[in-house]
C-alpha cells in the first residue's frame, strides 16, 4: 500500500529501495548519508522482502559487491558521500565498461579532500563527465525533494535496465538531511530466481542453467578494434539517452527575461528567488535539469533565443555553468553564482546576483 | 498561509524533535512541510537548529535567512537569529541562561520559562513540549488535536503512554507564555 | 594397426574436461596456472556443479581465466574479487561461487577484501595462486616475494628492512573465525596435482554444505618472471618457496591443525 510519511531524504531513499524490490544494498557509513544504511538495517530488509543489506569494509568493497550482484542479474544499489564516491570511481568505471545496471546515491558534501560534512554540489563534474577512467557516462538524476529521493529510485532502475548502465542520484546534504512529506509507493515484489533467469539469463552470470553457453561479464577487450567497437556501442547508448530520456523542469519560464539554471537544492532556493524577483518586477524563471547527464541542451538553447541572460546557481565554484555556457554558445550572457565549502546560498543572495547580471 | 520558523538552542534540548512534531502536525492538516536541521559533529551540548516551513503551497527553499518566527533557547542562538526575524515577526524565547535579552522594537517578543516549568513538573525532557505549547498559543496555526496526532506519528509506539504528559506540558506552555 | 583402431571410446584413458574451452592458454609454457585451472574445472564438472557455479577472475596473469574456464564468469577489478564474490553469494546464497586470484591481487591490493570476506565467512572458495611475483606486468616484487629474491622492482633482491617481509596471507586468514578450510598445495608433480585436486573437491563440497570460506593456496612457479627454464623454476620452487610456504592443511573444519609461527 502507498503511504504518506514524513521522512529524511536519506530514509526515503532507503524505504524506496525496499519497495522497489531491490535484492542487495552494500554500503559504508559516511556523513551526511549514513541514515541510508542505518534505516535499512533498522528495517530488517531481509525479513521484509528478502533484500540483503550489508555493511562493507570500505566503499571500494561496497561498489564491487554491487558489481558482483548486478552481474548476476540482481537489483543492487549503494550510497555514499563525496570522499566515498571518489573511492568507488574505479568500480563505477568497471560497471559502465561491463554494462551493468545498478543504482548509486551521492549525498554530496563539501570538498576537496576530507572537506566538510555540510552540503555541496561540487561533485557535478565527477558525476557527469565520468569520474573514473575511460570514455563513459552514468545516467545522472538530481533529486530536488524528499519525494524525488524516493521516486528516482524506480526511475533510476528503469533506466539502468533499459540501457544496462550504472545510474547515479546526485543529491546533497540538504536533500539527504531534510524531512518532507513523501508518498511512498506500493511494495513491488522482488524478482524470483526463475524470473531473473528469464529476464536476464541471456547476459547475467547465474550459472550455465540448462547447459547453455557461458556468460561472461568483463570490460576487458585486448584487441584494439574490439575495444573501439565496444566504446562506440557505449557512445551510441549515451546518444540515445540524450534523445529519449533527458529530463528537466521549467518554472515560470514562459514570460521570463532571465533564467536561473539550477538543480537539486539550488533549484529549490532559486524558486524562492523567483518569488522575491517578481515582487520587484523582474521576470525571472528557473530551468531545473532533472537529468544532469544527459544535460537538457534542447530547452536551454531554445530559451537562449528569447531571454536576456542566464545565471547558473550551484553550490560549487562553477561546474554546471560550463555546460550552460556550452549550450548557450555565446547567444546571451551566462553568469555564475555559487557558494562552496558547505555554505548554502540564500534566496536573497541569488536575487542580488540576478540584479547584478541585469545591470551589467 | 506560509509559516517560516526557526527553532534554535542546544543539542539535547529537543529542538529537532519539536520541529519534527510540528512538521507532522502540518501534514495532519494537509499542509506542505519541510524540516531542515543544521547537522554537524555537535551531538550533545553544541548548538542545534532546525528550519520548519508549514505552508498551503509547494515549498520552495527549505533553507532560509529570514523567518516569520524564531524560537530561541540559548544565548548563542539569540546572538545569531534575533536579526533574522522578519519585521512584524515573532521571537519567542526562554530567558533561562539569556544574558542579553532581545531589543528589537519591530517584532513581537514573547517569553516562556520553559526550563523552570519543566523542573517544576519534575521532568526536564518535556521542556520542548512546554516551548511548543507557548508557540501554539502565540501562533495558533496548527490545531492542538493535530499536534497530538503529530506526536503519535513521531513517537515510537512504546512511548505513546507518555502522550498525556506531553499534552499537559503543552498546556503548561500555553498558559504561561508572556507577551513582553 | 591403424590409428583408427586405437582411437576408440573403450581405449580412452584421459579426456580434457568440457569445462576447459579450446582457447589456447595465454600462460607461458611451464607455468602452473593451466594445471590449476584444469583441476578446478574438473572438480566442478565431476561434482555436477556446472549449472550452479559462478567464477570470478582477478587482474593479473589469470585475468583471462574466463577465456579458458567454460563456466559463467565475471572479471573483477584488481584485488576486489572477494568483494565481487560477496555480492554474488549474498544475493544467490545457493550458488557455488569461487574466486581465482594471484598473490599481488589477493595479498597486496586486495588485502582488505580478502581479510574481510574471510572474516565474514563468506561461503566461497578462494583459489590463491602464489608464485611470489607479479607475472603479467613483467616480474615486479609481490607481497609474497621471498627475502633477497630478485625481481624487476627489487633488482638487488628483496631487502626486508626497507621492502617488508613476505606476507603469509594463508596463515593469516586461518586465524579468522570465518574461514573453514585453509590449505596449501602445489601442482608441479602428478602426486601434488592429485592432492591439490582433492583439496579443491573438499573445498567445493564445503561451500555446497555452506560451511564458510575456503582458501586453497597453490604455490606455483613463474619461470618467465624468475628468469629460469620451467624445470629449473620448479626445482627452485621446491628448494626455496616450500620451506617458506610449507605445503599441507592449516585449518580443517574450522580448526587450526598446524602450529602457526
Amino acid at each position: 500500500m502507498a503511504e504518506l510519511k514524513l521522512m529524511k531524504g536519506n530514509e526515503a531513499f532507503g524505504e524506496a529501495l525496499i519497495r522497489e524490490g531491490v535484492d542487495g544494498y552494500f554500503g559504508y557509513p559516511i556523513t551526511p548519508q549514513s541514515e541510508v544504511i542505518e534505516y535499512l538495517m533498522t528495517e530488517l530488509t531481509h525479513e521484509r522482502t528478502g533484500m540483503v543489506t550489508l555493511q562493507a569494509e570500505s566503499e571500494i568493497a561496497a561498489i564491487n559487491m554491487v558489481y558482483g550482484a548486478a552481474a548476476s542479474g540482481k537489483k543492487s544499489a549503494t550510497s555514499s558521500s563525496s570522499p566515498g564516491i571518489s573511492l568507488k570511481q574505479e568500480g563505477i568505471s568497471y560497471l559502465a565498461g561491463a554494462e551493468l545496471p545498478c543504482l548509486m546515491l551521492n549525498v554530496v558534501r563539501g570538498g576537496p579532500g576530507l572537506g566538510t560534512i555540510q552540503p555541496s554540489q561540487a561533485d557535478y563534474f565527477q558525476a557527469t563527465k565520468g569520474g573514473g577512467h575511460g570514455d563513459y557516462h552514468m545516467y545522472v538524476l538530481a533529486p530536488a525533494s524528499v519525494q524525488e529521493m524516493a521516486d528516482f529510485v524506480e526511475d533510476g532502475f528503469d533506466i539502468a535496465y533499459k540501457y544496462k548502465t550504472p545510474v547515479m542520484l546526485l543529491s546533497d546534504g540538504v536533500i539527504g538531511q531534510m524531512m518532507e512529506k513523501v508518498m511512498i509507493k506500493e511494495q513491488k515484489p522482488r524478482l524470483t530466481d526463475q524470473e531473473i533467469h528469464e529476464k536476464h539469463g541471456d547476459w547475467a552470470t547465474i550459472g550455465r542453467i540448462g547447459g547453455r553457453e557461458r556468460n561472461i561479464i568483463t570490460s576487458l577487450y585486448l584487441k584494439s578494434d574490439q575495444m573501439e567497437e565496444h566504446n562506440q556501442k557505449l557512445q551510441a547508448k549515451y546518444k540515445k539517452m540524450e534523445e529519449d530520456d533527458c529530463r528537466w523542469e521549467e518554472i515560470q519560464t514562459e514570460d521570463a527575461d532571465y533564467i536561473i539554471v539550477a538543480y537539486g537544492s539550488s533549484a529549490r532556493i532559486s524558486q524562492k528567488t523567483i518569488q522575491l524577483a517578481r515582487e520587484k518586477g523582474i521576470k525571472l524563471g528557473v530551468l531545473r535539469p532533472i537529468t544532469l547527464f544527459p544535460f537538457p541542451k534542447k530547452p536551454i538553447s531554445e530559451l537562449a533565443n528569447r531571454v536576456k541572460g542566464f545565471l547558473a546557481v550551484e553550490m560549487s565554484a562553477g561546474q554546471l555553468v560550463e555546460d550552460v555556457r556550452l549550450t548557450v554558445n555565446g547567444k546571451v550572457k551566462v553568469e555564475h553564482f555559487g557558494r562552496n565549502g558547505g555554505i548554502i546560498p540564500s534566496p536573497v543572495e541569488v536575487l542580488e546576483a540576478i540584479e547584478k547580471l541585469i545591470k551589467e | 498561509m506560509t509559516e517560516e520558523l526557526i527553532i534554535a538552542g542546544f543539542g539535547g534540548q529537543g529542538v529537532l524533535s519539536m520541529g519534527k512534531i510540528l512538521a507532522y502536525s502540518g501534514i495532519m492538516q494537509d499542509q506542505e512541510v519541510s524540516w531542515m536541521p543544521s547537522y554537524g559533529p555537535e551531538m550533545r551540548g553544541g548548538t542545534a537548529n532546525v528550519t520548519v516551513i508549514i505552508s498551503d503551497d509547494r515549498i520552495s527553499s527549505p533553507v532560509l535567512t529570514e523567518f516569520d518566527t524564531a524560537i530561541i533557547l540559548n544565548q548563542q542562538s539569540m546572538d545569531k537569529f534575533e536579526e533574522s526575524v522578519k519585521p512584524g515577526g515573532v521571537l519567542l524565547y526562554d530567558p533561562n541562561g539569556i544574558s542579553k535579552h532581545p531589543t528589537r522594537k519591530d517584532i513581537t517578543i514573547h517569553s516562556i520559562e520553559g526550563a523552570s516549568l519543566a523542573a517544576e513538573m519534575g521532568n526536564t525532557k518535556i521542556f520542548n513540549m512546554i516551548i511548543l505549547g507557548a508557540y501554539l498559543e502565540v501562533k495558533p496555526l496548527v490545531k492542538l488535536e493535530n499536534v497530538i496526532l503529530g506526536l503519535k506519528k513521531s513517537l515510537p509506539e512504546r512511548y505513546h503512554k507518555l502522550i498525556p504528559l506531553n499534552e499537559e506540558a503543552i498546556h503548561k506552555g500555553m498558559d504561561n507564555v508572556k507577551n513582553l | 594397426m591403424d590409428i583408427k583402431d586405437i582411437i576408440k571410446p573403450e581405449n580412452l584413458v584421459y579426456k580434457k574436461t568440457e569445462l576447459m574451452t579450446d582457447n589456447v592458454l595465454s600462460y607461458c609454457p611451464g607455468c602452473g596456472h593451466g594445471t590449476a585451472h584444469r583441476i578446478a574445472m574438473e572438480v566442478i564438472e565431476e561434482m555436477g556443479l556446472t549449472e550452479d557455479t559462478i567464477g570470478v577472475a582477478p587482474v593479473g596473469c589469470s585475468v583471462l581465466a574466463y577465456d579458458f574456464m567454460n563456466i559463467d564468469m565475471q572479471q573483477a577489478s584488481h584485488g576486489r574479487a572477494p568483494a565481487v564474490a560477496t555480492g554474488i553469494i549474498r544475493t544467490w546464497p545457493d550458488k557455488i561461487v569461487f574466486t581465482y586470484q594471484g598473490d599481488g591481487d589477493l595479498a597486496a591490493i586486495g588485502t582488505a577484501e580478502t581479510i574481510h570476506a574471510c572474516n565474514r565467512g563468506e561461503n566461497i572458495v578462494i583459489i590463491f595462486v602464489n608464485n611470489g611475483i607479479y607475472g603479467m606486468t613483467g616480474g615486479q616484487m609481490a607481497p609474497t616475494t621471498l627475502p633477497n629474491m630478485k625481481s624487476s622492482t627489487s633488482p638487488f633482491g628483496r631487502d626486508v628492512e626497507t621492502m617488508g617481509a613476505p606476507l603469509k596471507m594463508t596463515e593469516l586468514v586461518a586465524l579468522l573465525p570465518g574461514t573453514n578450510f585453509v590449505t596449501r598445495h602445489a601442482v608441479h608433480s602428478p602426486g601434488h596435482v592429485r592432492k591439490a585436486k582433492k583439496a579443491l573437491r573438499k573445498a567445493f563440497q564445503n561451500v555446497k554444505d555452506k560451511k564458510g570460506t575456503q582458501l586453497i593456496e597453490i604455490v606455483s612457479n613463474c619461470n618467465s618472471g624468475w628468469k629460469m627454464t620451467p624445470v629449473d623454476s620448479n626445482e627452485w620452487m621446491v628448494e626455496n618457496m616450500f620451506p617458506f610456504y610449507p605445503l599441507g592443511d592449516i585449518k580443517v573444519d574450522g580448526k587450526i591443525v598446524k602450529e602457526l609461527h
